[in-house]
Order: C-alpha cells, then sequence, then structure tokens
C-alpha cells in the first residue's frame, strides 16, 4: 500500500509537469487524465474509495471530456502547435517558476515540525453518505443549485 | 497495516499545487490556463483527503465532495466563455484580452 502511494505520487506529479510543458494541446489532455488517475489511486491509499472512484468519473470522465468537446469546436489545426511552441519559452518560464519555487518552500517549511503517520482506515461509501444526507443536507442542495446555475450560465455563454 | 507520514501526502499536495501555479502563470493559451486550474482545485481536494485519512474521519471527503462540484461548475463557465471568446478574437490568447476596453 505504501509503495503504491509513492508510486502514484510520483507518477502524478511527472504528468502534471508534462501537462505544463507540453505544446500539443491534446497530449496536454490525456497527460492531465493520467495525472487525475494516479491522484485517484492516492486517494485509494489513503483509504477513501469513494473520493477515489468520484475523481475517475467526475474528474477523469465526465471534465476531460468537456474539455476534448472543446479543443475539438476550437478546432486549432496544425499552427497551434509551433504558436504554442513561440509562446512558451524558457525565459518566460523562469520567474513564475522561482515564484511558485518560493510559495513551496513556505508550505514545505511550515509541515516541517509536522511529524504523524496515517494509519490507514477505510472509510467507506456509508459512513460518507451519512454525513452527507444528515448534518451536511443543506450543503449537497446548495452544490446542486451551483450546478444549476453552472449549466444556465454555460448554455447562455456557449449560444450563438 | 500501512502507516504513511501524513507530511508526505500534503508535500505531494503543496507539489501538485505548486505546478498548477507555474502553469496558471505562463501559459498564454487560455485552455491550458483553465486546465492548470484543475490541477490546483485538484491538490486541494488532495489536502483535504489526506486530512480526513489523517483523522479517520469522513467530513474531508465530504469537503471533497464540495470541490469536485465547484470544479465542475467553474469548468463549464469557463469553456463556455473560451468558446465566446473564440467567436469574437478567432484565438484562444489571453493577452488579446488585456486589450479590452470597458
Amino acid at each position: 500500500m505504501i509503495i503504491l502511494f509513492y508510486l502514484a505520487g510520483a507518477v502524478a506529479l511527472i504528468s502534471t509537469v508534462a501537462v505544463i510543458l507540453q505544446s500539443n494541446i491534446v497530449h496536454a489532455l490525456i497527460y492531465l487524465i493520467l495525472s487525475l488517475l494516479a491522484v485517484a489511486v492516492v486517494f485509494y491509499t489513503l483509504g477513501a474509495p469513494f473520493a477515489a472512484v468520484l475523481e475517475a468519473i467526475v474528474y477523469a470522465g465526465a471534465i476531460m471530456v468537456l474539455f476534448l468537446f472543446v479543443i475539438m469546436m476550437l478546432n486549432l489545426g496544425k499552427f497551434s502547435v509551433d504558436q504554442e511552441k513561440s509562446w512558451t519559452s524558457g525565459r518566460v518560464m523562469l520567474v513564475p517558476a522561482i515564484m511558485s519555487a518560493i510559495l513551496l518552500a513556505q508550505l514545505i517549511n511550515v509541515l516541517r515540525n509536522y511529524e504523524h503517520s496515517i494509519d490507514v482506515v477505510e472509510v467507506g461509501v456509508l459512513e460518507v453518505s451519512a454525513l452527507l444526507f444528515g448534518p451536511y443536507v443543506l450543503a449537497v442542495e446548495l452544490a446542486s443549485i451551483l450546478l444549476l446555475a453552472g449549466l444556465v450560465s454555460a448554455y447562455h455563454l456557449a449560444k450563438k | 497495516m500501512a502507516s504513511i507520514p501524513v507530511e508526505h501526502g500534503l508535500i505531494l499536495a503543496a507539489l501538485l499545487f505548486a505546478l498548477g501555479l507555474i502553469g496558471v502563470l505562463t501559459r498564454r493559451n487560455i485552455v491550458f490556463v483553465l486546465m492548470s486550474l484543475e490541477v490546483m482545485l485538484n491538490a486541494s481536494g488532495l489536502a483535504f483527503i489526506v486530512a480526513a485519512s489523517r483523522w479517520g474521519h469522513a467530513e474531508g471527503q465530504v469537503m471533497f465532495l464540495m470541490i469536485l462540484t465547484l470544479a465542475a461548475a467553474e469548468v463549464a463557465v469557463g469553456l463556455g466563455l473560451i468558446i465566446q471568446m473564440y467567436r469574437r478574437f478567432h484565438t484562444v490568447d489571453i493577452n488579446v484580452l488585456s486589450q479590452m476596453k470597458g
């Protein structure tokens, strides 16, 4: 289980790096799907199988298909790869990479003295659903209203 | 039984978040910016799951579900905006948007 955690984490990191360095947009999307599936495996090793399944279905399934449809509609063609290459040079990457590295160093510094280990206990669908339909039922309703608002505004925005 | 240090999970989340931030800051193609935003949201969800696993509670998974909903709504609106932008400017370059007046 521990080996699976580190292996999936490494796959997630490598494929995310590939996403931000890739010029071909469809390849970047496939790498992003790989990254999300690796994070789903990490969820599974941390004892959250329900979250892992939802990550695979909703993120890697539904949201990525939405991206794929939009890329199809935009129909960027062959010139876009060269265009991407001219847009992302090493010089442009340098300053944001340094800034993010500073932020990352601060985050890791916060975690430095924090030493606890997780004894993985599987928290399954039953416990999560009992919470969702018990104390958090209002949050579920609000989430459904948010999704409805997203649906209506996406329809309105994408309409000709 | 398996025992994973909690800070390793949180460091993984922080690394993914920083990578997503680099993507948002460097890319000029707006579709890539939206994809990097997805990576950042996913990293915050991972932090919630790690915390839930640390305490053995289900609340973190409930928060992950909320983040999932938020990401789905955000992507739907964002992709609608991208389609509208492509219709008006015939490009996916975000620098074009800085020329909007009012």
